[in-house]
């Protein structure tokens, strides 16, 4: 774990830099594949391509504020089993989290894969994304990098981040077997590559690029981002304990839900081939709802939105990386991730667990102890 | 509220709580009817959800017994439900739940007398903390 090293920008911009470092990575031994976010004609739309020859890699962008979905999904349906060959994966740090969770409940594999990882800029809302890419997406993504490297975006595009990308303290991934670096390096002079694992140490050797190393203006910079989006965080958790602390509050931040289930469907670690909400369990008998209605002389429709939220949290909240999809996904822009990353970080507190941290640390209702959390048996406390 | 009956439901595995319950009532002991007992063969198996199900149907208190640490029929279903009671008592109580209103106890097939306390002493409780929140919403 020891090669850091840099691509010169001379001549190039930083996303032909990029194209030519993936279409290397492409080149050397084990590597037969990449899956790689690439802007799609004529629409601009950012979305992973998996890629077997390196000339069909112009259209690559990870520096796209795009996020369409989180790829976590994918590389975890492309290395369940074994493909017949290496592939290197290029994902946003969350999706790294999301596809370390993925491994540890058994729906993905590490073996075959070389998880990659650029220094996230953040992304807007997806409808937010089609207006500002216009009609040259390329053009509109390095403008955007140089305004994030100012810390100008939201002045510059009258656009704000996603609130999910505001609140999020993991924008360099700790672990990618390769972390490219863009934040805290003279704008369009060159870019980081480091190596965080021996995989990735080996592909490096392959490559043969100038050594460097990386800078403590490096870290401050990172440090910085980290610190304003913990703010951030902190007090959309404040705000959002306050907007849901009672049943009656609940209700009303999920009036309306119309059960689409979007948010259960976007999201990374929801990984039930059949969710039971979608089964014949919720398919009531119109008896059924006319019991509860005169129960209660009034009920909402459609009913069971609050219990699949709820179920929800206690199912996944302790896996959830905070992607924000959930609320991406939302018709009707209920603020889901805010939920249920509020909940998520109690949760994950409680047991003393951070999704997306380690492969070694286990998911915590899939491991017990015998001797724990004795507060929570007997009536007396 | 001193007429105020309060529901509780009581999840139960079959080799212990479920089998100290039939104690109970072999041995004539009283015990109030504010308990709806369902039998589970295990509280391993007692998913979130159910809980969740039981407070938003209208559940005043809902309870989880099975057997006592070493002692699950199925080796260790009972700290899996330790863990799912130590989870939701970090989610509910963010919505206004009282954590009182969730209870997990240990009460082997031959505690019968202690069954029937704990049942009497959890009515009691249910009483003076009064009806949930759920009963007075439209939320299913």
């Amino acid at each position: 774990m020891t090669i850091t090293a840099k691509i010169d920008l001379t001549g190039h911009n930083p996303l032909e830099a990029l194209q030519q470092f993936f279409a290397d990575i492409l080149k050397t031994e084990n590597i037969t594949s990449i899956l790689v976010p690439q802007r799609l004609p004529p629409k601009n739309t950012v979305m992973p391509t998996l890629v077997t020859d390196a000339s069909l890699l112009e259209g690559v962008d990870p520096l796209a504020p795009a996020f369409p979905m989180n790829a976590s999904r994918i590389a975890a349906r492309l290395t369940r089993k074994p493909m017949g060959g290496k592939m290197a994966a290029v994902l946003r740090p969350c999706e790294i989290r999301a596809f370390i969770e993925l491994i540890k409940l058994k729906q993905a594999r590490k073996e075959d894969v070389l998880l990659i990882s650029v220094d996230c800029l953040g992304a807007f809302q997806n409808k937010e994304y089609l207006k500002f890419a216009g009609q040259n997406g390329k053009e509109a993504t390095l403008r955007f990098y140089k305004n994030v490297m100012n810390g100008n975006v939201a002045e510059a595009e009258g656009l704000e981040f996603a609130p999910a990308c505001k609140a999020c303290e993991y924008p360099v991934s700790e672990n990618a077997d390769i972390q490219i670096g863009l934040y805290g390096l003279q704008t369009g002079e060159s870019i980081l590559v480091k190596a965080q694992t021996e995989a990735g140490d080996r592909i490096l050797n392959q490559m043969k690029l100038p050594e460097t190393n990386e800078t403590q203006e490096r870290r401050t910079v990172i440090d910085g981002i980290i610190s304003k989006h913990t703010g951030y965080r902190d007090s959309m958790f404040t705000e959002t304990r306050e907007a849901t602390n009672s049943l009656e509050k609940m209700s009303a931040y999920f009036a309306s839900c119309v059960n689409c289930y979007n948010c259960r469907v976007a999201c990374p670690v929801c990984y039930c081939k059949e969710c039971v909400f979608v089964t014949d369990v919720f398919n009531h008998d119109p008896s059924q709802y006319l019991q509860w209605a005169k129960r209660k002389g009034i009920i909402k429709m459609p009913t069971d939105t609050l219990f699949y939220h709820l179920t929800r949290l206690a199912h996944m909240s302790t896996a959830c990386v905070g992607c924000g999809q959930c609320s991406n996904a939302c018709p009707n822009e209920i603020p889901v991730m805010e939920l249920f990353r509020t909940i998520a970080h109690a949760t994950q507190q409680a047991f003393d667990y951070q999704a997306g941290k380690s492969i070694e640390q286990e998911p915590p209702l899939s491991t017990f102890r015998e001797d724990e959390f004795q507060e929570v048996v007997g009536i007396t406390n | 509220m001193e007429n105020f009956e309060p529901t509780i439901i009581a999840f139960v595995c079959n080799w212990c709580t479920y089998t100290a319950a039939d104690l109970a009532g072999t041995s004539r002991l009283f015990y109030p009817k504010n308990i709806r007992l369902i039998r589970v063969m295990c509280t391993g198996m007692v998913d979130p959800q159910y809980i969740i199900k039981a407070f938003l149907e209208g559940a005043d208190s809902v309870l989880i017994s099975g057997c006592h640490p070493g002692d699950c029929h199925y080796i260790n279903g009972n700290y899996k439900a330790r863990r799912r009671i130590k989870l939701l008592k970090e989610i509910l109580p963010q919505f206004g739940f009282d954590p009182q209103r969730l209870r997990l106890t240990w009460i082997g097939a031959s505690d019968g007398i202690q069954f029937a306390e704990i049942m009497r002493d959890l009515t009691l409780q249910m009483k003076a903390l009064g009806p949930s929140q759920t009963k007075l919403k439209m939320v299913i």
